[in-house]
């Protein structure tokens, strides 16, 4: 067994985690190296969500009665862990959505239909990168469609990076907005979120970061980040599918308008016309995922007791490991950073001419399940010329065992097709 | 093993020597996306009355995919459109069979090498990639008939 520094004791790890214990096609026991695209559940994420349906359900901020109460302490509470997680000066900041491009899109109607100074129109321009997931570049472009603002972005360099060379000519006194990844989803790449945020400062435009790769396997300091939004989703940190957040600045938070209208969202209503209550509340329309809510303060305990900066340090090992590993292998090409330096736990790779399509098959059929495809960046895979790739993501339950039954099962992938 | 029933040696030799590929002249084309994996193809019909003179294509994709769309040029070219369309319908019973479907005689003597690709039926994200061609076969041979009748 390969033992490296800094690894968590996954062996305990892994028992919280029920699903890792299953086999596939008759008794291949799973090695699960797609974490980027969802994360597996502790059993302490599902006992919670069972135990909210089972004692607990009812309806948030209506009721008086004693298990209405609860159901609302327990999502109100989701919100106070979250807004520690990440560091929120006030827990009003974390408004919850059903995911994060839902974030990101809420931010977009935010600014869309905005009066000045955050107002997006004709005369101004957006800017985003080209390692975007699609989340991160739709909401944009129908905006700038909408609108008439111009949409702007940051190149790639060849070796996974964004190309700051001409930011001075990308954010400019026109720029109202810039919004980018902090881990890219396809490459892994960590980017430099300070520079971009500094020379936004000196423009006056309003920074948005897509953290979805970032929450699950770091820390997370919104202050420190010194950005205007942050956007990530439950279901990638262990939480279940249906919950999201949107931190924002209180400021930014009350004078920008809301998006959707609904229940919940409202002060007084009229016939005539609505006041609206005041945020997170006016950018939740609606019964929210209450349940998910809760599940997500689950795991941000559950993340928190084993502490974001060892998972992160863990991750940074079985980077190591794995780009060092995969790179032994003939024919592979990692498109992304070729070390460990400032990326996180998700790699991509072509191998020869094998389409990753069929990479994933053959790596199915030993139980190991890896992302196939354009991973949702597909302006990346344009970048680098390649259709698409073969994509293997690890969390705080990955063991350099799987890494190595990845190196083996890709040996198995060359003979087959070779 | 389950996977050799997917790839069959037919589909992977369509995968290596591919039949018919290239862009040639045509009367009308089509050009199909799976939005999941990226795999792409751009389909060129030549019609003569109602004969199919030449069906050529160009994309990039999984093994499934582009073995698909060299069987298809095996199987159409030269076919007339009604018994075209026969083989296109029945190929796409047998895709959206879920592996339920055990080619007989009958369907083996209308699809020829395209029986190999039953195994794939049982496998939901790829049949997409094996029907890739043929539907835009389809859309690009639907486009040629009526800039025939406009003409």
């Amino acid at each position: 067994m390969t033992i490296l520094p800094g690894l968590l004791d996954t062996e305990a790890i892994r028992k919280d985690f029920p699903l890792l214990d299953r086999t596939v096609h008759d008794g291949k026991k799973i090695v699960y190296l797609d974490s980027a695209a969802t994360s597996q559940k502790p059993r302490q994420v599902l006992d919670a969500l069972s135990a909210y349906y089972e004692q607990h359900n009812a309806n948030v901020h209506r009721g008086v009665y004693t298990i209405a109460e609860e159901a609302t302490a327990l999502y109100e509470g989701a919100r106070d862990k979250v807004a520690a997680f990440v560091n929120a000066p006030s827990r009003d900041e974390v408004i919850f959505t059903k995911n994060a491009s839902e974030s990101l899109n809420l931010v977009a109607n935010m600014l869309g239909w905005a009066d000045e100074p955050y107002r997006v129109d004709h005369d101004t321009e957006i800017v985003i990168t080209e390692m975007e997931h699609h989340s991160n570049i739709v909401p944009w472009q129908l905006l700038s469609q909408r609108t008439g603002a111009k949409l702007k972005w940051f190149g790639l360099t060849d070796d996974g990076r964004l190309d700051l060379s001409n930011i001075d000519e990308i954010i400019t006194e026109k720029t109202k907005v810039v919004s980018f990844v902090l881990v890219s989803n396809i490459m892994g790449t960590v980017n430099p979120v300070e520079a971009i945020v500094r020379r936004a400062q000196e423009v006056g435009a309003l920074v948005v970061v897509d953290a979805s790769q970032a929450a699950p396997h770091m820390p997370l300091d919104v202050q420190a980040l010194q950005a205007d939004f942050v956007a990530f989703t439950g279901h990638k940190m262990c939480a279940p599918t249906g919950i999201g957040v949107l931190w924002g600045r209180q400021e930014l938070l009350e004078d920008l308008p809301p998006f959707l209208g609904g229940g919940e969202m409202i002060e007084t209503v009229s016939m005539h016309s609505s006041t609206y209550a005041p945020a997170p509340h006016k950018f939740e329309a609606g019964t929210p995922p209450i349940a998910q809510a809760v599940g997500l303060g689950a795991a941000v305990d559950y993340l928190t007791s084993i502490g974001m900066e060892n998972i992160a340090r863990h991750e940074h090992a079985i980077t190591e490991y794995a780009v060092r590993r995969l790179q032994e292998v003939p024919d592979l090409r990692l498109i992304g950073p070729t070390t460990a330096e400032d990326r996180g736990a998700t790699i991509s790779f072509t191998l020869g001419d094998i389409h990753p399509h069929d990479v994933g098959q053959v790596l199915d059929e030993q139980g190991i399940a890896v992302r196939v495809g354009h991973h949702c960046a597909r302006p990346v895979c344009l970048r680098y010329g390649i259709p698409a790739t073969t994509r293997a993501s690890f969390y705080l339950y990955s063991t350099p065992g799987e890494v190595d039954a990845l190196v083996e099962g890709l040996e198995h992938v060359r003979n087959f097709f070779g | 093993m389950k996977l050799d029933s997917m790839y069959q040696d037919v589909i992977l030799d369509h995968y290596k020597h591919p039949h018919g590929r290239g862009l040639r002249q045509g009367d009308a084309e089509a050009h199909h996306v799976n939005p999941t994996c990226g795999d792409e193809i751009t389909v060129r019909v030549r019609l003569s009355g109602e004969t199919i003179e030449d069906v050529s294509y160009e994309g990039q994709g999984c093994s499934i995919s582009q073995a698909s769309a060299s069987v298809l040029n095996e199987l159409l070219v030269g076919k007339d459109l009604t018994e075209a369309q026969r083989i296109q319908e029945t190929f796409l019973e047998l895709m959206q069979s879920k592996g339920r479907v055990e080619p007989d005689d009958a369907m083996e003597e209308v699809l020829e090498d395209a029986v190999a690709f039953a195994g794939v039926s049982k496998y939901p994200a790829r049949v997409k990639c094996a029907l890739l061609s043929w539907m835009a076969w389809k859309d690009a041979t639907a486009k040629a008939l009526s800039e025939g009748k406009t003409a």
